[in-house]
């Protein structure tokens, strides 16, 4: 199928996470052909998101013993004489100790089916969103050039079964989801597209019934025919409002392919009770649990956080002290100073000093109001949606698309020391001048220098949320202060079904650290503090345990922290091949833009990264003189004028 | 070759926005010629609906087509009311899509107004659920505000839904003062005081103002919150009323102070004198002749109201608009007489703030001065702290409050002349205080730094007052009102003209030492008092003028003394 695959190209990638679909998009946007493939059956390798059952098939896949046996190398028949090869390798291995647990009810399992699941193919893990891209690259040239996102985009919402979209019916309680677009801030002026003055929007309401008329325990079997509901992050972060992600997605209108919601809670978690922090200027003023006086202690502090720079002052000579030690000197009540080390800066009780402490509160704080009352947005299907909306914008701009497509080796002049060609496990060579390469795919000769960092993560789906309040529709997250000395502080972020990443009446819990030892002895006993199970005695169920919410089902694992790699201590790695690392544990996404801007820059120093998209009223067409005709463009911006670029 | 795209450069795109331009403007005037001429032929049909639609929806804010489509629609309203309604209902949907090009456009919403007046069968709860809308996307948008007002009026949307309402929008963002306000029009509907008209009771009070306080220890720099607390704290405007009536035989006149200012017609029916029960025919003028609407009206009573035959003559001043009266006799042998309100029973001086609730305004100063402790320079919650200081007890506080205002005008230097003059004021009602605790017809507002003079209607009886060591540039119009005084001394102040000023009737002395006078023709009123013997000039500039001495002989040839 990949015969008619063209061999000429300026730049492969190879891996399609988050660095690596900017960089696509990136490059396709500014004129190279690009062909992006990943030897996975799912866009997103580390970044991704599953369903219930491509969870799974994702687990058993990291379950297997990797294969020790030596690899066969057929790509060494086609490389000629002044040529060497650099093996890639096959197997990914970022991935450890998984471990998986179910805790719901298990009756009659075996004959429960994910609904709309396919026939279970050859391919072992499925993916929640769509592979179209993939029949775009066995398609002939003229047809994989779709200036048009709509006939052929990533998301395909009409051709794909897979897709999640067609059973959600995309209409995700519009009125606490935010659209990014350049206009997109709050107050814009206008009254957009909700002409529907009288539409009714209790779906809210309606959800609060459900939850309050009968809270009937979920069984594994309806977890499993629900299974499409749920979009499970392999690495869970969220977007900073003002942080890089999301100017980026505004700058080079990427955002028109995600909808986003705001995290709706910043929790905090003291003296074994879960507390919602005011943090905005309206929780400040709505809060029950503050005094009058906190309240202005609280603002008080954060308006000088807000620009502490204008007052050097009131830090410098506690400029190198240890932030949690500043706040004690700030009139601030025990609370507060959790609060604000905790759950605003989020950072280290004990080695974090006073300037770092203060630039991550301002950071907070400068994201606060953006877009609501919290600093964070959470993309809607999950954060794998992110770099699939790179992808489509590479497509867009004619990247060619070939999943399941791995690569046997990148191709390297003996003379020039510099990589001319990739052969594909078709054996067909395809040349390019640029490559990027996600660094899962090196082989273990070209990283044995490398150490790695791992995080540790757990996923859990619960039946209540950690902090019941009057709307179960809620977006938490919730950082837990290290507990001993040599133990991790723990991040939590609590997905509702409203953010389309779980199923009706369950909610998706993720816990992510930098590894210590393995996920399950790192993360088991923040969860066992804030969670617990179904036993069967328990079952009657009275006491302070059911006040806790249960796991119906979890998985622990490990995962490989390359972000910090030095590209030096990779061997013998030509000077056009560039090296994209997986997720950091950091909680935003700035490390992956920084890297594909940084990646893109040294591949065109000449180039403007990610420029907005033209006016389709001003790209003129060849042949059929200046006449905008084209109806696949005119369907576009009829479709989504909200989303075009101001002039 | 896929990739590049050709993009128009930004001279190709400029040109064609221009031709854009040209287009549309073309398109602009003649609609509008054409619909001008259609008005002009009285064309009230649906092609000229058509029309004005065309243009409304580029420029919501060209009044004369709103009108013009009134017209048409009442011209129209001949039609069947199935016809009129979905005619109607394509109006307002028109009317929204007016309403996102513009949300603030006066025309759209008036007119919105008038087609739900007109429609058949209104629906109410869609106009509500719009406002809503239009308020979650700018929630201090006032023209949306007044619409949901009418909405409310209109469809009788009971109070508390709307309080409810107002809960909900300042909970997202207490910046509002549309919310506020409408707090403070809902709540006395909700919970009226029984004995106070217009506000509430105390246990919605306790809790408003807990809200309240919660908004300005959030963020004490939020205007919205403060004013809403003043009126929290605040209590109804008194009924104009008639302060004192002063009669004075000497010269035959009744003088009538009010509590507000107030125009009377020279021959009013209005405003009424009966000397001993019989109605006296009087023309009314203010005491600068001006007759503008004022504090006082005076009137020169006939000589036979005056009379000596009688032991005593009792006059009545009957007011039909404050529907008040005031009465004082006149025994024989008195030069004059009066009947004056108490400023300290009537609690005059008080009404910014009630004193009913003095256990709650005792507890807001405590909150205010915690407040204050931790932002001592705030100048909303300073300004609160001595307002409550003077609800509770002007006298007690008065230092205290000085000290307040000292911070207050360092905090605050833009509004500092606004805080001396009100400062000024607030000496000078505790000076009346006083002067009433003690009696005394006589007043001292010596080295207060007044800036201004105020209240002076309540002084109307005083006959000496000494106004020396202030910071006054001169002396107001409004000093007329001291019917009495016989006596002024001011001194050591920045005075540099008397021009404007009406003559006092009384006054024989007065002292101007130190001030700033530096021309005899400044002191060109003083000529028409008609009692002055002695004036004291020494300090002006104007005492070292070369004959100086004659010049003012001349121009006030009945002042005995002149000391320069």
């Amino acid at each position: 199928m990949a015969d008619s695959l063209p061999s000429e190209f300026d730049v492969v990638v190879i891996g399609t996470g988050l660095p690596e679909s900017i960089i696509a998009a990136a490059c396709s946007r500014s004129g190279q052909r690009v062909l992006h493939v990943d030897s996975r059956a799912y866009y997103g390798g580390n970044w991704a998101s599953f369903s219930f059952s491509g969870l799974l098939s994702w687990i058993k896949e990291n379950q297997e013993k990797a294969d020790t046996c030596e690899e066969t190398e057929p790509w060494k028949d086609l490389i000629l004489g002044n040529e060497e090869g650099i093996p890639l390798s096959k197997k990914d291995k970022t991935i450890q100790h998984v471990e998986e647990f179910c805790y719901a009810s298990q009756d009659s399992v075996e004959d429960v089916e994910e609904a709309g699941a396919l026939p279970k193919h050859s391919t072992s893990v499925i993916p929640t969103s769509s592979e179209v891209l993939e029949e775009a690259s066995a398609t002939t040239e003229e047809e994989c050039v779709p200036l048009d996102g709509q006939s052929s985009g990533v998301k395909g919402e009409e051709t794909s079964p897979e897709s999640p979209s067609e059973n959600n019916a995309k209409c995700p309680d519009d009125h606490n989801s935010v659209e990014v677009t350049s206009l997109g801030e709050k107050h814009s002026d206008d009254v957009t597209s909700d002409q529907s003055v009288s539409g009714t929007e209790n779906e809210e309401s309606t959800s609060i019934m459900d939850a309050t008329a009968e809270p009937k325990k979920i069984t594994y079997s309806q977890i499993v025919k629900e299974g499409r509901r749920f979009n499970i992050d392999l690495i869970s972060k969220l977007l900073y409002s003002r942080g890089l992600l999301i100017d980026l997605l505004i700058k080079s209108n990427v955002s028109r392919y995600a909808e986003f919601k705001n995290v709706t809670r910043i929790l905090a978690f003291r003296e074994g009770r879960v507390e919602q922090v005011p943090c905005s200027r309206a929780d400040v003023f709505n809060s029950k649990q503050l005094t009058m006086v906190e309240k202005r202690m609280l603002m008080r502090f954060l308006t000088f956080c807000l620009d502490y720079e204008a007052h050097p002052d009131e830090y410098q000579a506690q400029k190198d002290c240890k932030f949690s030690d500043y706040l004690k000197t700030q009139k601030l009540t025990p609370n507060l100073q959790h609060f604000i080390l905790h759950s605003i800066a989020m950072v280290s009780e004990a080695d974090c000093c006073t300037i770092d402490g203060l630039k991550a509160t301002q950071k907070f704080l400068q994201c606060l109001g953006r877009y609501g009352n919290t600093p964070f947005l959470f993309p809607l299907y999950g954060q794998g949606e992110i770099p699939q909306c790179f992808c489509r914008m590479c497509a867009v701009f004619g990247g060619i698309y070939c999943l399941r497509h791995s690569v046997q080796c990148l191709v390297v002049d003996k003379e020039t020391r510099r990589c001319k060609a990739i052969i594909d496990h078709f054996g067909q060579r395809i040349n390019a001048s640029y490559f990027v390469v996600e660094d899962s795919y090196l082989s273990e000769k070209i990283c044995r220098n490398v150490c790695y960092r791992q995080i540790s993560r757990a996923v859990l789906i619960t039946d209540r949320s950690i902090l019941k309040t009057s709307s179960d529709q809620q977006i938490s997250i919730l950082n837990i202060p290290s507990m001993e000395p040599d133990q991790p502080a723990v991040c939590i972020i609590e997905l509702c079904s409203s953010a389309m990443t779980c199923m009706k009446n369950t909610y998706l819990v993720h816990l992510t650290c930098s590894s210590v030892k393995t996920a399950k002895e790192d993360l088991e006993p923040v969860v066992w503090q804030l969670f617990t199970i179904v036993t069967e005695t328990e079952s009657e169920g009275t006491g302070a345990s059911v006040q806790k919410p249960q796991i119906l089902w979890s998985v622990y694992f490990n995962m490989k922290d390359s972000s910090g790699v030095d590209r030096t201590l990779y061997d013998s790695l030509p000077s056009n091949v560039y090296v994209c690392s997986g997720p950091d544990s950091a909680l935003g996404n700035d490390c992956a833009v920084r890297q594909a801007e940084a990646i893109f820059q040294e591949m065109f120093p000449s180039e403007e990264f990610c420029p907005p998209p033209p006016n389709p009223e001003d790209i003129i067409y060849d042949g059929d003189g200046t006449q905008a005709e084209d109806p696949r463009f005119s369907n576009e911006s009829e479709a989504n004028p909200e989303t075009l670029p101001e002039e | 070759m896929h990739g590049r795209l050709k993009v128009k450069t930004t001279e190709e795109q400029a040109e064609a926005k221009r031709l854009e331009r040209e287009k549309k403007l073309h398109l602009y005037v003649t609609a509008t010629k054409a619909i001008f001429e259609k008005r002009k032929m009285e064309q009230l049909d649906k092609e000229a609906l058509e029309l004005t639609s065309q243009i409304l929806g580029a420029n919501p804010d060209f009044a004369t087509l709103w009108n013009f489509r009134r017209e048409i629609f009442l011209h129209l309203e001949e039609e069947t009311p199935k016809e009129m309604q979905a005619l109607c209902k394509a109006e307002l949907s028109f009317l929204e899509s007016c309403l996102r090009v513009n949300p603030k456009s006066y025309g759209t919403w008036h007119h919105r107004c008038w087609v739900m007046e007109h429609i058949p069968e209104p629906d109410w709860d869609r106009e509500l659920e719009l406002c809503n809308k239009f308020l979650e996307i700018d929630e201090r948008n006032f023209h949306c505000w007044d619409y949901r007002r009418f909405v409310v009026q209109q469809s009788q949307v009971p109070p508390q839904e709307e309080l409810a309402f107002s809960d909900s929008l300042i909970t997202r963002n207490f910046s509002n003062y549309s919310s506020w306000h409408y707090r403070s029009r809902l709540l006395p509907q909700l919970h009226p005081d029984p004995h106070q008209q217009g506000r509430i009771t105390e246990e919605v009070l306790l809790k408003e103002l807990e809200l309240v306080q919660n908004a300005f220890f959030t963020d004490p720099n939020d205007q919205s919150a403060w004013f809403y607390h003043r009126w929290l704290l605040g209590r109804a405007d008194p009924e104009p009323s008639i302060r004192c009536i002063y009669v004075n035989r000497e010269d035959a006149s009744l003088a009538v102070a009010f509590s507000h200012p107030v125009a009377v017609a020279p021959a009013s029916h209005d405003l009424i004198v009966f000397g001993d029960e019989s109605p006296l025919v009087v023309r009314w003028h203010t005491p600068d002749g001006r007759n503008k609407p004022g504090l006082m009206w005076l009137c020169d009573l006939p000589t036979s109201a005056l009379n000596d035959h009688w032991p005593q003559h009792t006059f009545r001043v009957l007011w039909a608009e404050g529907q008040s009266q005031k009465e004082c006799v006149l025994f024989k042998g008195h030069k004059d007489c009066w009947s004056q309100d108490s400023v300290t029973e009537e609690q005059i001086f008080r009404c910014e703030l009630s004193v009913e609730k003095s256990t709650v305004l005792q507890s807001e100063l405590e909150s205010c001065k915690e407040l204050q402790a931790l932002e001592p320079e705030n100048k909303w919650c300073l300004l609160t702290i001595v307002l409550l200081m003077r609800a509770l007890d002007p006298l007690v506080y008065e230092r205290e409050t000085l000290s307040y205002f000292e911070t207050l005008k360092a905090a605050d230097p833009m509004r500092s002349a606004y805080l001396d003059d009100l400062r000024s004021k607030f000496l000078i009602e505790n000076s009346i205080l006083k002067m009433e605790y003690a009696e005394s017809r006589v007043v001292d507002l010596s080295q207060k730094g007044l800036t201004v003079l105020c209240h002076l209607e309540h002084l109307l009886v005083v006959t000496h007052m000494n106004l020396s060591d202030n910071r006054l540039h001169c002396l107001p119009p409004s000093l007329a009102m001291m019917r009495c005084l016989e006596v002024l001394e001011a001194d050591e102040n920045q005075i540099e003209t008397l021009e404007g000023l009406p003559a006092l009737p009384c006054l024989e002395e007065l002292s101007l030492c130190n001030n700033r006078i530096r021309q005899p023709s400044a002191l060109q009123p003083l000529a028409s008092f008609p009692k002055l013997a002695h004036l004291n000039l020494q300090g002006n500039p104007l005492c070292q003028l070369p004959g100086v001495q004659s010049e003012l002989a001349a121009l006030l040839p009945d002042v005995a003394t002149i000391l320069t």
